[in-house]
């Protein structure tokens, strides 16, 4: 019997046609693509919902509701603190510290609850919860997106203290509308003015840092056609884009006394003297809508979503609609997962996940909890990928490329290990229970955590080490086949 | 036919004949020679780290005109030539270049204008300066041109992923930790019998056990990141699991704001580097006859500061040799001056020395690589004597 059930499963893997994804496999898709990958029944609610509605449902997350990851949420205190309340807990006791030191005055330890890690400890609690648990699956994974396309290196000095707001009040209010209102927030926002220095550039004292990475990596792209005198240019722009001081009442502030008032011009856009903030807003403007910011956002979706080498098809079709709806960005996703590229064989587990993808998915796929999120935080790091720690602009990477290595895989498949035997601090699951008595233990488990695509050879490399079902389990999610989605 | 055991003749041994050892360089009466192969060292500073107040070239009034709060004092400089002089942090390796087992490159970097860091990192580390389609990276091509045969360990990067530098069929490891390489628990054979090659390498350091080599000749690395990755690389070059070629890097270079000159942000990271080279160079002790360290960066920084007592990208910096055949005690390179008509673009240092030079000398002596044509294609590396 359990021969004839294995031979069936096969048979069914053989059936899809090699020119169009079966539905269950369109289902698995949507969720591994769009989502961090299925919980133990996932798949079939999908494809009973459809895939289609439940894709359009996805895209829509404010209609989804999330109360459950709310009550998850609210024992971490600093993620509903604003930039100016995290300044006076965690930032001032250290500076009154320094001073008091300076005067050789005794002060206490600070306490741990009081310390700045405690800022990137909640807001990768925050994220690696929303991902696991929240049903506004393709929210996180844009989230994940722009929080690396629009990267801030949080222990960058003040930085851990705008982050919070920033990824809060920034970037997921967001997501869903217009570009153009996304790069406009990114670039008054404290956190991004702290990270790329413009909140220190002055008028005959600019630092281009900002200027030449919201061109290069924000809009158009480092091959969009701009100089270095453009990059000049745009800095002198951007001169007087600041930070305001807590007696100021925080956030941004426009300081026209610093502002380079000169005649300046950027990519053929002429300011004649005596300009203020309107240039900045003007130059946003341009960016936003120029075409090759279209083809560079165009790409990366296409690149996140589709493949590693994005088929210059999509991506144009892509580009073209990001342009047509003045830079909608649900309109421009929706895009990417309408094309027929997205829903092509050859792009199926065509990606390598990333370790927050590969962490995440393997938790879910084990109908595990997370208890304690910060253990896995830390694994992340491990893995090369600790949230809010990508110390360049680029933020990070979204290719097999950089997630390929000895290194990655090692601590991917320890993480593994630990988390089918339980050992994985933070995480608890029940792998037996996936597996119903009179069930063949590998297939189910390869249909479960795989959907199905373990291939031969790594079923006979399993079959023969004869493992428990917990083994048998962490062998699967560290298989070559579990990397991939 | 240029092969090791010519230098290990002319050059290796000269670095630990009687009356050359410096007093730096303590011999153990225990220490083995190195058995089997020669080693590359690289560290990347990432960021672009601003070269001008790495080696600083005191003796012109353009550099103290060009950076009135940044510029490193003439009387905090440690004296190289009479010309440069070390930033005061690299007080550690000053003895090396007077021991003359430690050069310096100036004035070099890539032919390539880009001031992007990624992308110049990416031309620098792939070795084709404005090609983009190089999909690997020159040092594993380096390896692969090497004639010996290939081991799991001969390229081994301290970073958290595989850099570009060393992507390709050189099947090069990373990590960060040697003793956290490998699979805990009994299914590690499986896991081997699925992923192959990075088993192999799991598989020797598991009966070499590199981890458990301590320090020598009173040798003490700092806990930082660089000081780790360069107390293992140590570790595996000592306990001979066939490396030739490792890599780590490290960041904090990108001082855009309040870079500092003898003191500050720059000086205390220089600090942590040199202090972690100088350690490295006194563990391994004799061993360093048979090991060449090397630094780069994407690109130095503007010879004028910015606004903000820092400096933007610019575009030649400095490299820095260490070890055995290194023709040390002397500023390589044909220094283009810092007035404003040799200036490059107007703003930046001029590029007079391309990298792949200095890199074509290190891998021909080190990886006896005879020919550079698949390390660095369409390019003819000009020779500069900085190995013998």
């Amino acid at each position: 019997m359990k021969r004839l059930l294995a031979l069936t499963s096969a048979l069914l893997l053989l059936s899809a046609s090699s020119d169009r994804l079966t539905e269950r496999q369109r289902a698995q898709h949507a969720l591994d693509r769009l989502g961090f990958g299925a919980r133990p029944g996932d798949v079939e609610r999908v494809m009973q919902v459809g895939v289609d509605k439940w894709v359009d449902q996805q895209l829509h997350p404010e209609r989804i509701g999330d109360r459950a990851v709310d009550s998850r949420l609210a024992q971490y205190e600093t993620l509903t603190m604003s930039s100016h309340q995290i300044f006076e807990q965690f930032e001032k006791p250290i500076i009154e510290r320094r001073q008091a030191k300076k005067n050789n005055e005794e002060r206490m330890e600070i306490p741990r609850e009081q310390r700045p890690q405690r800022l990137v400890m909640e807001l990768s609690a925050q994220r690696l919860i929303r991902a696991t648990e929240s049903e506004r699956q393709l929210n996180e994974v844009m989230a994940d997106f722009w929080m690396n396309h629009f990267n801030v290196f949080a222990p960058k000095g003040l930085d851990r203290v705008f982050v919070t707001e920033y990824e809060r009040d920034v970037i997921r209010p967001r997501m869903w509308g217009r570009f153009e209102d996304l790069l406009m927030a990114t670039a008054k926002s404290p956190a991004m003015l702290f990270y790329l220095d413009n909140a220190r550039s002055r008028s005959g004292a600019i630092n281009e840092n900002y200027a030449r990475e919201i061109m290069e990596l924000h809009t158009l792209g480092v091959d969009g056609g701009y100089t270095q005198k453009d990059v000049t240019e745009l800095a002198r722009v951007f001169t007087g884009w600041s930070i305001a001081r807590p007696k100021e009442g925080d956030g941004f502030k426009f300081r026209p006394f610093v502002h380079d008032r000169g005649a300046k011009s950027v990519l053929g856009v002429r300011f004649a003297a005596g300009g203020g903030i309107e240039e900045g807003e003007r130059m946003i403007h341009f960016l936003a809508h120029h075409p090759s910011t279209a083809h560079h956002i165009a790409y990366k979706l296409c690149q996140r979503l589709i493949a590693d080498e994005p088929p210059p098809s999509a991506v144009d079709r892509v580009a073209k609609t990001f342009l047509a709806t003045n830079g909608d960005l649900r309109l421009t996703v929706k895009a990417v997962i309408d094309s027929p590229e997205f829903w092509d064989p050859k792009y199926y587990r065509a990606k390598v996940k990333s370790p927050f993808e590969y962490t995440v998915s393997a938790i879910r796929a084990v109908g595990g909890q997370l208890d304690d999120p910060i253990p896995v935080a830390r694994q992340l790091q491990q893995m090369g990928e600790g949230l809010y720690l990508s110390q360049p602009p680029t933020g990070y990477s979204d290719t097999a490329k950089a997630w390929n290595n000895s290194g990655g895989l090692m601590a991917r498949l320890n993480f593994a290990v630990a988390l089918v035997e339980n050992k994985m601090p933070g995480v608890h699951s029940n792998v037996t229970a996936l597996v119903p008595q009179d069930r063949d233990a590998l297939d189910t488990l390869a249909l479960k955590l795989t959907g199905g695509e373990l291939s031969a050879e790594t079923r006979k490399t399993i079959a023969e080490r004869n493992p428990s079902v917990e083994a048998m389990a962490g062998l699967i999610l560290g298989s070559p086949e579990f990397q991939r989605q | 036919m240029i092969d090791r055991r010519f230098f290990l003749k002319s050059s290796g041994l000269a670095l630990v004949s009687g009356a050359l050892v410096p007093n730096v360089f303590v011999k153990m009466a225990n220490a083995s020679t190195t058995k089997g192969r020669k080693v590359l060292v690289a560290i990347f500073q990432r960021g672009a780290v601003d070269g001008l107040n790495v080696v600083v070239p005191y003796a012109e009034q353009a550099y103290y005109a060009a950076r009135p709060s940044i510029a490193v004092p003439r009387d905090r400089v440690v004296d190289l030539d009479g010309f440069f002089g070390f930033h005061p942090s690299l007080q550690s390796l000053a003895p090396y270049f007077k021991d003359k087992s430690l050069a310096v490159v100036h004035a070099v970097g890539s032919p390539d204008a880009s001031r992007s860091h990624f992308d110049a990192q990416d031309f620098m580390e792939c070795g084709t300066p404005g090609v983009k389609s190089t999909d690997d990276g020159f040092l594993s091509r380096a390896v692969m041109a090497d004639k010996n045969a290939a081991t799991p360990l001969r390229a081994v990067s301290f970073t958290s992923s595989l850099p570009r530098i060393l992507s390709g069929p050189a099947n090069a490891v990373n990590m960060t930790d040697i003793s956290r390489f490998g699979v805990r628990g009994p299914e590690s054979p499986a896991f081997a019998a699925m992923y192959g090659g990075a088993f192999e390498a799991v598989k020797i350091l598991k009966s070499a056990d590199p981890a458990k080599l301590q320090p020598e000749n009173g040798a003490a690395y700092a806990n930082n990141p660089l000081a780790n990755s360069l107390k293992q690389i140590a570790q595996l070059i000592k306990s001979n699991v066939g490396l030739e070629v490792a890599f780590t890097d490290v960041s904090g270079w990108d001082t855009h704001a309040g870079e500092g000159g003898a003191e500050g942000q720059l000086a205390n990271n220089l600090r942590n580097f040199s202090e972690a080279i100088a350690v490295f160079i006194r563990d391994l002790g004799s061993r360093m006859s048979d090991v060449v360290l090397v630094t780069m960066s994407e690109f130095g920084r503007t010879v004028h500061e910015n606004g903000n007592r820092g400096t933007d990208h610019g575009h030649a910096n400095v490299m820095l040799s260490a070890g055995g055949g290194v023709k040390g005690g002397k500023v390589y390179g044909t220094w283009p001056g810092l007035a404003e008509n040799r200036l490059y673009e107007n703003r930046d240092l001029a590029v007079t020395t391309d990298f792949r030079d200095i890199f074509a000398e290190l891998i021909a002596k080190q990886l006896s690589v005879a020919s550079m044509k698949s390390v660095f294609p369409n390019y003819e590396p000009k020779w500069r004597g900085v190995m013998a």
